[in-house]
């Protein structure tokens, strides 16, 4: 910021009009934006409540709510819950998925492609409530389409395999954004170069290491953090399970949204808010981090 | 926000951050606002020729409650609006229906209060009014509508335990919309297979199990259903825990001390815990998020051999005409017992057998924009021949007793609920902390069906209920 003044002002507006142009922006991130963190912040150092005396005259309680969650057992199930359905159906699931789509189609006819793509890009755009009620009807116990298939009747697998089935859930739910990203990047690999390293003898496994991965390393950089992003902050597997049975599909925002919608603690809620909050930002630096080592 | 910078810079993202704080402070008395609500003059707009009031209740048309929303829309909205056009005034009434669980529902009202909107009329169930009342979510009737509702005709008609299901702090709140019971029903086909008598009526926990035993013999039936689970909400406390805890002789709230880890509790949990290890319960109906749908569904279907519910169940649920899982032989084929205590005279009052009841009203929202139509649809809706209307051929144990002298001897069920139930039931206390608690009783028969053992079960409840109920001295424990 040791610019020259004149310099600074590229768009010639002056400093009156420039600031006319942003205060619309800063009044819109304010109010949707930094207001509701900060907001957040102060109701996460209450004991607020939905109903109740608490709910009209709630109290400070300082950081209660913050050591409560340290030693409550069901958020840090939850926390636990969140990093492998994270790990799980975003890091290895929708970027392998995505991946293997994506480099496999670069080699079958047009009209294969296109019915591939169309089928998984249907996934990720159908809204979520008609893509639960599917689900729900693919895995129903009663003459469920799963069960149909493998010939195991009366098998809950919501109920039995609830973990693994909120993350192949939202494997097939999510891929299409892995495949779009790692066909425009792949697309970017140039034939020559993969020709050569076969000519020179280079398996398929040296040929993704030294030619294909260098060149799309920064965008799996970028997929991997969109997705882990979105994945952590995901409520839709609540469509399928409400986090349960007993809490076991409970990841952090079906966890705050039953302690704070269902169980009424609203200050509580907003300390595991805020928690998650700082999470992510934790999740965003590390992988800007990393695009910047790439970087230079 | 912005360490380590140049001053000149600073000021200027100061600047820059002004009308930011603006908005901040702004927001933040808004949002300071919202708790403190002053007592409006309930004549507001009473002279209005132009009305518009809403009605919510947790009904649907073809799903949860399906009569009740027939009703608003066949007899209520019609005939209210024709009351109200002698008297000149145009009115628009809409019913704001929901089809959800309980919690659902009360959440949504919840937050709709909250922000000061919502319907003018909201249903709401008689454990919310405390904590409801105490959020100053919902106000006195005569602080809304003005002193006029304490001279309503229909006060008379009502009993006193009734009136407290809409009440707090012995100040009318509401009308309630009545009150019900809990009874075993059974499966007299799958009974018959079982070598069970048809007149089945248990004198112990112990003959449920043996029941249960027998029925297990019996193919693809899943031989007792009893609520337990997180997932069911309110209805694993009230259709289980309850129903069975005042078999042990004990109720929730009990000289001023709730049931913490006690003996009493103990011996619900381990009456659970013999369910599920002898295999008498299906843990999917307990555990999924869908299971007491699917229960109703199962019993309907006729593969459940007995199943603890309360008269809703019968009008609402297996009702072959207006049920959300109709059950065609309903009449023929299910049987209904009252639920005995854990052994004879172990129940509270040392009864033989026991119940639980509860009941939910119509409220007045305090932010109505005209309280005195609102109070005026609320008595209309509470009027003998409304509720007739809403019962038609059905019966129901409502609030009024001049209405239930005339409809209560139409269907057995509700008359055994009245004559049999009723004198020895209990009452779920008015307390705002009773959600809690009750969560508290849910998590810990989860915890049974999960596998862990009683005393570790009790244990966590027993903690739990002593951080709601704010410190060991009000909790009981033994």
């Amino acid at each position: 910021m040791t610019a020259v003044r004149g310099a600074s002002d590229a768009a010639g507006l002056g400093r009156t009009r420039a600031v006319a142009f942003i205060t619309p922006g800063f009044l819109l991130i304010g109010a949707f934006l930094v207001f509701p963190a900060l907001w957040t912040l102060y109701l996460g150092v209450t004991d607020y409540r939905l109903t109740g005396i608490a709910a009209a005259d709630p109290q400070v309680v300082g950081l209660q709510n913050y050591t409560d969650a340290v030693a409550d057992p069901a958020f840090r199930r939850s926390l636990v819950l969140t990093l492998a359905f994270v790990f799980g159906s975003a890091i290895v699931g929708q970027t392998v998925m995505g991946f293997l789509i994506a480099s496999s189609m670069r080699s079958v006819p047009t009209p294969v492609k296109v019915v591939v793509e169309t089928l998984v890009l249907l996934a990720w755009i159908l809204p979520s409530s008609v893509v639960a009620f599917l689900w729900v009807a693919f895995l129903n116990r009663g003459g469920g389409t799963l069960s149909a298939i493998l010939q195991s009747p009366g098998t809950a697998w919501l109920l039995e395999y609830p973990m693994a089935s909120i993350i192949v859930f939202n494997t097939w739910r999510g891929t299409a954004f892995s495949m779009l990203l790692f066909s425009a990047a792949l697309s970017a690999v140039p034939p020559s170069q993969l020709e050569t390293a076969r000519l020179a003898g280079a398996g398929a496994w040296e040929r993704f290491r030294d030619v294909v991965f260098p060149h799309i390393r920064g965008h799996v950089l970028t997929n991997t953090l969109l997705i882990s992003l979105w994945t952590f902050n995901d409520f839709s597997p609540y469509l399928l399970t409400a986090g349960g049975p007993n809490h076991a599909t409970e990841t952090l925002p079906v966890f705050i949204y039953q302690r704070a919608i269902y169980g009424g603690e609203l200050g509580y809620g907003s300390a595991i808010s805020l928690i998650m909050l700082v999470i992510n930002l934790v999740i965003a630096l590390f992988y800007i981090r990393l695009l910047r080592e790439r970087a230079s | 926000m912005a360490p380590a910078q140049s001053p000149r810079r600073s000021a200027r993202v100061r600047r820059r951050l002004a009308p930011v704080v603006a908005v901040l402070v702004a927001g933040g008395l808004a949002a300071c606002d919202s708790a403190s609500s002053s007592s409006a003059d309930p004549s507001r707009n009473a002279d209005a020729k132009e009305v518009s009031l809403t009605v919510a209740s947790n009904a649907i048309a073809g799903g949860k409650n399906a009569a009740e929303a027939e009703w608003y829309s066949s007899y209520v909205i019609p005939r209210f609006v024709e009351a109200q056009k002698a008297k000149g005034v145009t009115v628009t009434v809409k019913f704001q229906p929901s089809g959800v669980d309980d919690e659902q529902y009360k959440a949504k009202m919840a937050l709709d209060l909250k922000s000061r909107s919502g319907a003018d009329v909201i249903a709401l169930d008689g454990i919310w009014v405390g904590e409801f009342a105490e959020a100053g979510y919902i106000r006195p009737l005569a602080d809304v509508a003005g002193s006029g509702v304490t001279s309503w005709d229909g006060w008379s008609q009502i009993p006193k335990a009734v009136q407290a299901n809409a009440s707090y702090q012995d100040k009318p709140y509401g009308v309630p919309a009545g009150t019900d019971g809990r009874v075993l029903y059974f499966n007299k086909k799958l009974f018959a297979k079982a070598g069970l008598p048809q007149d089945w009526q248990p004198s112990s926990w112990q003959d449920i199990l043996d029941a249960g035993a027998r029925l297990k013999g019996v193919s693809g039936v899943t031989p007792v259903q009893i609520n337990a689970g997180t997932a069911m909400g309110e209805a694993t406390t009230m259709q289980g825990a309850l129903p069975l805890l005042v078999g042990t002789g004990a109720e929730i709230y009990q000289d001023e001390k709730w049931q913490g880890n006690t003996q009493n509790v103990r011996d619900v949990l381990g009456f659970y815990k013999e369910l599920v290890d002898k295999g008498l319960m299906d843990k999917n109906f307990q555990l999924g998020a869908k299971g007491r749908d699917e229960s109703f569904a199962a019993f309907a279907a006729g593969k459940v051999g007995i199943l603890l519910e309360g008269d809703y169940f019968w009008r609402s649920v297996i009702n072959p005409d207006q049920g959300s899982a109709p059950m065609k032989s309903r009449d023929a084929d299910v049987g209904y017992a009252l639920i005995p205590a854990k052994s004879k005279g172990a129940g509270i009052r040392g009864q033989d057998v026991v119940s639980m009841s509860g009941g939910g009203g119509y409220f007045l929202n305090p932010n109505t924009k005209y309280p005195q139509q609102a109070w005026e649809l609320l008595a209309f809706m509470s009027s003998p021949d409304a509720i007739k209307a809403m019962l038609g051929d059905t019966a129901k144990v409502t609030a009024r007793q001049d209405v239930n002298t005339q409809v209560l001897g139409k269907d057995p069920l509700l008359g055994m609920i009245s004559g049999k139930v009723l004198p020895l039931t209990a009452y779920r206390p008015g307390l705002a902390v009773y959600p809690q608690v009750s969560q508290a009783l849910q998590q810990a028969t989860a915890d049974i069906i999960s596998g862990k053992s009683v005393d570790e079960a009790a244990k966590t409840y027993g903690s739990a209920v002593e951080k709601v109920a704010g410190g060991a001295e009000k909790v009981a424990s033994s």
